[in-house]
């Protein structure tokens, strides 16, 4: 027989005031096992906290209920009371007579009732407590980072100039992310490639930091502090250790057509190609979709003038096995496809582009070399409008719901920019409304409309049409002046709204990490842990977690690092010790608790066992890994023989508080 | 059938192929069969029967008999046949130490169906041929009855005559029922009022005495111990405390079967009180069936049973609110 | 003396950690009322619920006994939930097939931001409970017919 201690809080009149303490606990003193019960104004004071350890003390109490606010408030507050008194934190209880009795109920009589129903249950599960010791994990000291933008970037440097390796896994031929085919950066206007390819450097330049480029994660097994990842290296077909980034292959290849992803197709490239000058690693890579001699096995080009002998036509896709104690997801973000807005003709016209096609045409390093020029004629554009808002805040069944963020600043730069370098350009900007809340934000956008004579136009481009003489027919509303406009431009830019990487939903399955509706990572809690993914040793980095701009990403970046720095500085982690436990006697080895199991938790084993007339039986029975085990309790249900129970809630201390619910 | 079955016996028995024999052997009555272990030629000679009778599905005796030093030859029915092959699923049973002989089965009979026919009598014989039953009584005449028409009710509804599972075949082997009516009277009661449901219900669960004949012969109740039995489960219940333990008993042990039984229609034969209890079991498969698509237990070694299975988009439980049938009153 | 006959339903709410049971704290934070007869009972997870525990309730004198669960898709321990979803519509079903009252019993998905919907969904429950009564059919399956 437990010998129980209980407790009941007042929270001040918190709980006070709806519920009569007093006669908690009195009748709570009359429940079998129960040797004290008292109450006090703040339990969780730490001369709450004394009283507790003192009567744990003087009762010799081998269990104690704490009849106080939710579990998820105080229950590890109170479970170190227990332990500084020398009880087994397992061996607490509470009963939340605060959120689920006195915050909702206005009787006294019914609020007191009920709390001493709460406290009865907790006794009754008290009862049926036993001990429980945390097992401990070792941690593996190094990180996965997956994305090697300016997200992951940020997060794998700060992480490794901690002293821990970071690996890079990036599914492009270079890390660089989304940032390399930007023009120019908000508000301080200062060149992206400027201020990124140091970074892109100093990340292949590190000791500590190792980069997959073209590769892909393609399994997670394991659990935090000890994952085993294994990395799908795609076929480059050129040896990145011989290659120099020399560029002549790239020069050499006959076949021209290619379009250039990098220039999202506004021009193209080789088969054989290094994505852009600052490239990192600076390693050529074969586009197999287009390379003659893949395809065909003729031509050879690219080998016979390489000098450094790195072609590999035989290469094939490998896969490395890595264990890691932490992964960071910085997978990024994509602009949605246009295909539902033909209202915008945006596959009728290639003057109709989106604003990370402006991107690239206005770069020094784009298809035109940085001066602005329509795709379709190249001359110069003297109308240019842009729209605003396109997928993002509408209906779900057309586009995104959510705001995209970076796009009202953007669009903001790029009026700014078109301006200033073609005064004679005249930019309208259609939108719903104009967001910029960050530093020097609201600032950047009035001097886009002050200094530099954007026109803003709140109203919702209705329809954009192509005219014979090559012009675009922009139909819109004023909604501020209630009119219908019609403007004749040369070019049109939409704002498409961003969505996560579509390499995203399958590698959340394999992190069992969860995602929104959206397939943006869901963080722990929304304001408390950002950073942090609900799974444990996974984190997030970047606009896998939501639309952001830049400086946001970064500093997000780094807060992640920080996480997993918190993580890998530690040697060993504390699992959980609420994890299932099989029962081999009763262990029919069936199967069901396995499949069940989202961790892989549970293998089986051949074991002995005494059978009738001393024989021995082999059988086979589950086994759980505890360390793995999450502590879910799938596995108690599937079970049909009640071998499998879950520590900390069995059946028989669920039941024992349905009972003492129903008495 | 019954020679050339004992003949298979022998054979195997006198190679070595097998050290034992899982049969039948004929109680005090004719009708009165029970499964049985024959390690010899000799047992198999004097006491191996087969016939009309043989109703009883013998796989869950393989859970034991598969631990034992040898292997074990065993006589199955298409419908013990997916027991079996759903215990192998299981890992219940080790499949290199049974040798499975498949046998056709065209029904077997109900004694107390033969009985109602006859009137109440003694039964003395019953021989089988060409499926007519000549019964001999005491003292009344013989007669001769249709086995159609006195057929078990797991024989009436049989779902497939085709073996998931074997290493030999004796006779032909079947198609798989496409059509058999098994559902009809989950359906009907579905049809019902609950008021009707329950009466229904009352009047048949309330003759349970819980003698667990229906969990001792169910080929997927092979737990090392059922949590009915155990002391420690909380639900161990030596004797019923309270009016609810049978309706518990009988709903959780129908829920741990599901996607698990195979619809052998064993409970319902055995209970000596006569209460539908593979209704419960269907009606659990027609669940299945309509909300996750068509599971037959034991037909398949590789799919995933429906309960330890999803997709995303399920059913709701709400479902069970909505879907059809009638209102109270 | 006058005797309050009011019938009360004893109400058992099973709520995962993660999200149920937070969002029953934030009806709480929030104030929200519904009726004291709802007593809850904190699980890891939906897929922690045993049919046997929602039994049992029946069995001990539960009148209603309400399952609450992150939304499917929201699962702390990724499946949990799409198990739980399986078992309790089976279960259900069971239940309404032997003519018990199908409203005793219900799911609801309540993430940890939905309080309002936590005490939406038991006062909507307790007050489809307390209609159909004490609960007599589930004890009572077994007895003679009167």
């Amino acid at each position: 027989m437990q010998r129980i201690g209980v407790f009941v809080c007042h929270c001040g009149t918190n709980i006070a005031a709806t519920v009569d303490v007093r006669a908690v606990a009195e009748a709570l003193q009359h429940e079998p096992g129960v040797v004290i019960s008292t109450e006090y104004q703040y339990m969780c004071s730490e001369a709450g906290q004394n009283l507790i350890k003192d009567a744990i003390r003087d009762h010799a109490l081998t269990g104690i209920v704490i009849c106080s606010c939710s579990p998820r408030m105080h229950e590890a507050t109170f479970r170190k009371t227990a332990a500084a008194a020398g009880l087994n934190p397992y061996m607490v209880e509470i009963a939340n007579i605060r959120e689920q009795v006195s915050w909702i109920h206005k009787d006294i009589p019914a609020a007191t009732e009920k709390a001493i129903v709460l406290g009865r249950a907790a006794i009754a599960k008290v009862h049926l407590n036993a001990p429980l010791k945390a097992g401990e994990s070792p941690v593996v000291k190094r990180a996965l980072v997956i994305g090697g933008g300016i997200a992951g970037i940020q997060t794998a440097l700060d992480i490794a100039d901690a002293g821990f390796e970071v690996d890079i896994v990036e599914k492009e031929p270079t890390i660089g992310g989304k940032m390399t085919q930007l023009d120019k950066t908000f508000p301080t206007l200062d060149c992206a490639a400027c201020i990124l390819t140091p970074k892109m450097v100093d990340c292949a330049q590190h000791e500590k930091i190792n980069i997959y480029s073209y590769s892909e994660v393609s399994e997670v097994k394991g659990f935090v502090g000890n994952f085993r990842v294994t990395i799908k290296k795609k076929a480059r077909y050129v040896d990145e250790l011989k290659c120099t980034g020399c560029g002549l292959c790239t020069e050499k290849c006959p076949q021209k057509k290619v379009p250039n992803a990098f220039n999202l197709g506004l021009d193209n490239r080789r088969a054989v190609y290094i994505p852009f000058a600052q490239a990192v690693p600076k390693v050529a890579t074969i586009d197999a979709d287009y390379c003659t001699m893949l395809k065909t096995g003729k031509c050879g080009v690219c080998a016979k003038v390489c000098t450094a002998g790195a072609i590999d036509y035989q290469q094939k896709d490998t896969f490395v096995e890595r264990e890691y104690g932490a992964i960071v997801v910085a997978t990024g973000f994509n602009p949605i496809k246009l295909d539902a807005y033909e209202e915008y003709a945006y596959s009728q016209s290639k003057d109709v582009i989106t604003s990370l096609e402006l991107e690239r045409l206005m770069n020094a390093a784009g298809p035109n070399g940085g001066t602005l020029l329509r795709p379709s004629d190249k001359t110069h554009p003297h109308t240019i409008v842009f729209v605003q808002c396109v997928g993002s805040r509408c209906d779900d069944s057309k586009g995104k719901s959510y705001c995209s963020k970076i796009c009202c600043m953007y669009t903001a730069k790029h009026a700014m920019l078109i301006r200033e370098k073609y005064p004679d350009t005249e930019v309208y900007v259609f939108y719903i409304d104009v967001r910029t809340p960050g530093k020097n934000f609201d600032e950047f956008y009035r001097r886009a409309v002050e200094e530099y004579g954007v026109h803003y136009i709140k109203g919702m481009v209705g329809k954009v049409l192509p005219e014979p003489d090559g012009t675009l027919t922009v139909r819109a509303s004023d909604l501020l002046s209630n009119e219908q406009l019609r403007i004749k431009a040369d070019l049109v830019v939409l704002a498409a709204a961003i969505e996560p990487d579509k390499s995203a939903r399958p590698l959340a399955t394999m992190l069992t990490a969860s995602m929104d509706t959206n397939d943006f990572f869901t963080e722990a809690h929304p304001k408390l842990r950002p950073v942090e993914s609900p799974t444990a040793g996974i984190f997030l980095s970047g606009a896998c977690q939501g639309p952001k701009d830049i400086p946001e990403t970064v500093s997000q970046a780094g807060a992640a690092a920080a996480k997993v720095i918190g993580l890998l500085a530690k040697d060993k982690l504390t699992c959980n010790p609420c994890v299932a436990k099989s029962d081999e006697l009763l262990c029919n080895g069936c199967s069901s608790c396995e499949k069940v199991c989202p961790y892989g938790a549970i293998t089986y084993v051949d074991k002995e066992f005494r059978g009738p007339n001393r024989t021995t039986l082999l059988r086979r029975v589950a086994s759980v890994n505890e360390a793995v085990c999450q502590g879910c309790g799938a596995c108690t249900v599937a079970c049909p023989s009640g071998a499998m129970d879950l520590k900390g809630f069995t059946n028989s201390q669920i039941m024992a508080e349905v009972d003492a619910i129903c008495k | 059938m019954q020679e050339i079955m004992k003949k298979k016996a022998l054979t195997l028995l006198a190679d070595g192929t097998v050290t034992r024999v899982l049969g039948w052997k004929r109680g005090d009555f004719v009708y009165d069969i029970t499964p049985a272990v024959f390690e010899t030629a000799e047992e198999v000679e004097t006491a191996f029967v087969y016939n009309a009778f043989c109703g009883s599905n013998l796989s869950k005796y393989l859970v034991k008999e598969s631990r034992k030093e040898g292997k074990t030859l065993v006589f199955l029915k298409p419908c013990d046949s997916y027991s079996l092959a759903q215990l192998l699923k299981e890992h219940r049973v080790n499949r290199e130490k049974v040798y499975v002989v498949g046998i056709e089965c065209y029904g077997k009979a109900d004694v107390e169906k033969i009985r109602d026919k006859k009137g109440a009598s003694i039964i003395r014989s019953v021989r089988e041929e060409n499926g007519m039953l000549s019964v001999r009584g005491l003292v009344d005449a013989d007669a001769s009855i249709p086995l159609y028409e006195v057929l078990l009710e797991k024989c009436e509804s049989c779902k497939s005559k085709k073996h998931p599972i074997y290493d030999e075949l004796l006779g032909d082997e079947g198609e798989v029922v496409e059509d058999c009516n098994r559902f009809d009277l989950v359906a009907r009661l579905e049809a019902m009022t609950p008021d009707e449901r329950y009466e229904f219900w009352r009047g048949e669960l309330s003759r349970c005495i819980r003698c667990n004949a229906c969990r001792n012969v169910c080929p997927a109740c092979t737990c090392e111990k059922c949590i009915f039995d155990n002391d420690v489960s909380g639900v161990a219940q030596k004797a019923a405390a309270d009016s609810f333990e049978e309706n518990m008993f009988h709903i959780i042990r129908a829920f741990h079967v599901v996607g698990r039984c195979t619809d052998c229609g064993e409970c319902s034969r055995v209970c000596p009180q006569h209460i539908p209890l593979h209704l419960l079991n269907r009606k659990f498969i027609k669940d299945i069936n309509e909300l996750y698509g068509e599971y037959q237990a034991g037909a398949d070694p590789d799919t995933r049973p429906p309960l330890v299975n999803y997709t995303l988009s399920d059913a709701e439980p709400s479902i069970v609110h909505t879907r059809g049938g009638k209102d109270n009153g | 003396m006058q005797v309050n006959t009011e019938f009360r339903p004893k109400i058992v709410a099973f709520c995962c950690n993660w999200c149920s049971y937070a969002g029953a704290d934030l009806a709480g934070t929030n104030r929200l009322q519904y009726p004291a007869d709802v007593k809850i009972i904190r699980v890891p997870c939906s897929c922690r619920v045993n049919p046997l525990f929602i039994l049992r309730a029946f069995q001990r004198g539960a009148d209603g006994v309400i399952l609450c669960g992150c939304h499917p898709g929201d699962c702390h321990y990724t499946t949990g939930n799409y198990y739980a979803r399986r078992r309790m519509t089976l279960l259900f079903s069971m239940l309404d097939f032997l003519g018990i009252e199908k409203e005793r019993t219900r799911v609801e998905w309540v993430s940890a931001a939905e309080g309002a919907k936590f005490a939406a969904t038991m006062n909507e429950f307790v007050e489809t409970v307390t209609k159909l009564g004490e609960n007599k059919r589930l004890e009572d399956l077994r007895c003679k017919k009167s």
